[in-house]
């Protein structure tokens, strides 16, 4: 599949801040964080910017921006209305709990709890849309929700670190949400993979063609010389030549290092921790990026199998 | 609504190919753009048209495929569009209500005016059916011409897709699949028509017929075993004197 960068960009910042929007409407009300009028203007900020930018980037590749008002209205059936729906309705709360915070000087447990309900909802959506298509099998399973929940719960967690440390703001509590965030989040990526790599192919060449009864089906010929629509947005194959490559750039810049930089950053609380917890954000995030990527880049699309693919 | 139609339709319209008799000649798909980029969904816009490198949208693909080895062998010419499946997740993943399924016929179609181009449509079809208008910024598909088989203005003959208008094989089939007495119902159950992909359970309206059996045993094709001798030569006439000439 064709990786569209608005929706990756999209993807990897809003699920940075619906996380980091979701700890903060847990956390905040039970006094864990930094109090300071600064502290929330910057943490609520950061969210929401993320989180609006993110939706902003999701619209660059409709083929018509101005209409996009309109997904919200087939909530009953699609997953990206649901998504569009989740997204609008949690801006109510968040920005609520964010104004009462910064303005007011109170982290109401009721709105953060709301807030925190939406943006795990609304991340769920957003991986339901892949999830729900079944001429993709290595998007049609169950370990794509639960990966995109890890990883927006690990970015959040060590985005929100990262801040507590600027503050100078001790946070055991904190450093070990983002150590477990990210284990969970490695661990799960691993199976995802694993899953993807040790899984038959649901559809053959044979299946696509109903052909199979003469024998093994292979393309002749194909309908067009030159490329098409399908072929640009299904057939993508640059990433996935570099697959294995990526595969371990994604595992060390995404996962294995901000994973020991969190622990170093649990076990020290000097210099070398808030350093660790300052690096470890922004590397999970382009780590991230290049998971996202991969994400796309390794999926199958059924169409294939009529355009040569051996299996789908 | 992007939420399917409930099954009160009784009426599935659709196509049948049978894969015996397509020569590949891709009349069929030429004929498809010829009629649909000035029909319904029109115009079907093309990227560097006549340039080097020339891209657009068609709603009907022939591709070709080879099943099978050595002397069992075959070469299969293999039309797909659009096959109006009962079950689309093409139009229940569609945000804007853009995309639906008729509940009087069964057709897919795409309301222009409400789409916003995010192409998951074209990504929840397994068969490739949508074709994304660059030109436009809109998914297009085909429409089962619902613009010439509902049309007074034409002739009878002609209320049928382009598609099978103008196949010279006549190997497209037009009908209500729904309907166990049709026509296309009959060519269906006689020949064994088949649903592709059915492992992803979108129960595509529209049906393949496969190839016969090759003919490959002495005398299964109507002719004679072993040609007739050229020259019937009687002992002692004419000819047999030439064949004994021309023999030596």
């Amino acid at each position: 599949m064709h990786p569209a960068l608005s929706v990756i960009a999209f993807t990897t910042a809003s699920g940075a801040g619906y996380g980091l929007l979701a700890f903060l409407g847990l956390l905040a009300p039970m006094g864990w964080l930094p109090g300071s009028t600064g502290f929330a203007l910057l943490a609520t900020g950061l969210a929401l910017a993320a989180i609006a930018g993110g939706l902003l980037s999701s619209t660059l590749h409709l083929g018509h921006p101005e209409r996009a008002w309109r997904a919200l209205s087939q909530w009953r059936s699609s997953w990206l209305s649901r998504e569009g729906l989740a997204a609008v309705l949690t801006f109510v709360p968040a920005g609520l709990f964010a104004a009462a915070w910064v303005f007011g000087g109170v982290a109401s447990a009721l709105l953060g709890l709301l807030a925190a309900v939406g943006a795990v909802a609304t991340v769920y959506c957003t991986a339901m849309i892949y999830a729900s298509l079944k001429p993709v099998q290595r998007w049609h399973n169950g370990w794509v929700a639960p990966n995109y929940l890890a990883m927006a719960a690990m970015t959040g967690a060590l985005w929100l670190h990262l801040l507590c440390r600027l503050f100078a703001f001790p946070a055991p509590a904190v450093a070990l949400l983002a150590v477990v965030a990210t284990a969970c989040a490695l661990a799960l990526k691993l199976g995802y993979w694993r899953f993807i790599d040790t899984t038959a192919a649901a559809s053959t060449p044979e299946s696509a063609t109903g052909l199979g009864r003469i024998g093994k089906v292979r393309l002749l010929e194909a309908p067009h010389t030159s490329e098409n629509y399908l072929l640009e947005e299904m057939g993508f194959r640059i990433a996935r030549k570099h697959a294995a490559r990526l595969r371990v750039i994604a595992l060390v810049a995404g996962f294995a290092v901000p994973l020991l930089l969190a622990l170093l950053a649990l076990l020290s609380d000097g210099l070398a921790g808030a350093l660790a917890a300052v690096l470890a954000a922004p590397i999970a995030t382009a780590g991230v990026l290049v998971e996202r990527w991969l994400f796309f880049a390794e999926a199958r699309h059924t169409v294939m199998l009529y355009y040569g693919a051996a299996a789908a | 609504m992007t939420s399917l139609p409930q099954p009160a339709m009784g009426k599935k319209l659709g196509l049948v190919i049978d894969l015996d008799i397509c020569v590949g000649c891709h009349a069929c798909a030429v004929n498809c753009k010829e009629w649909n980029t000035g029909g319904h969904a029109a115009p079907l816009t093309d990227r560097d048209p006549y340039g080097s490198d020339p891209a657009g949208v068609w709603f009907n693909r022939i591709h070709s495929f080879e099943a099978g080895d050595g002397a069992a062998g075959r070469t299969v010419h293999f039309p797909k569009s659009c096959l109006h499946c009962e079950q689309p997740a093409c139009v229940e993943v569609c945000p804007t209500g853009a995309s639906y399924k008729r509940s009087e016929d069964g057709i897919v179609l795409v309301n222009e005016d409400l789409c916003i181009g995010c192409k998951l449509c074209s990504w929840a079809c397994p068969y490739g059916a949508r074709e994304y208008d660059w030109d436009q910024g809109v998914m297009k598909k085909c429409t089962l011409c619902i613009d010439r088989i509902y049309n007074e203005r034409l002739e009878v003959e002609e209320r049928v897709p382009a598609c099978v208008s103008t196949c010279p094989a006549s190997a497209r089939h037009f009908g209500d699949l729904g309907d166990p007495d049709s026509k296309v119902s009959a060519i269906v159950r006689e020949r064994g028509g088949y649903d592709l992909l059915p492992e992803l359970g979108y129960k595509p309206v529209n049906k393949y017929l496969p190839p016969r059996s090759p003919r490959t045993a002495v005398g299964s094709t109507g002719a004679a075993a072993s040609l007739a001798p050229v020259v019937k030569a009687e002992p002692g006439g004419f000819l047999h004197w030439i064949d004994r000439i021309l023999s030596r």
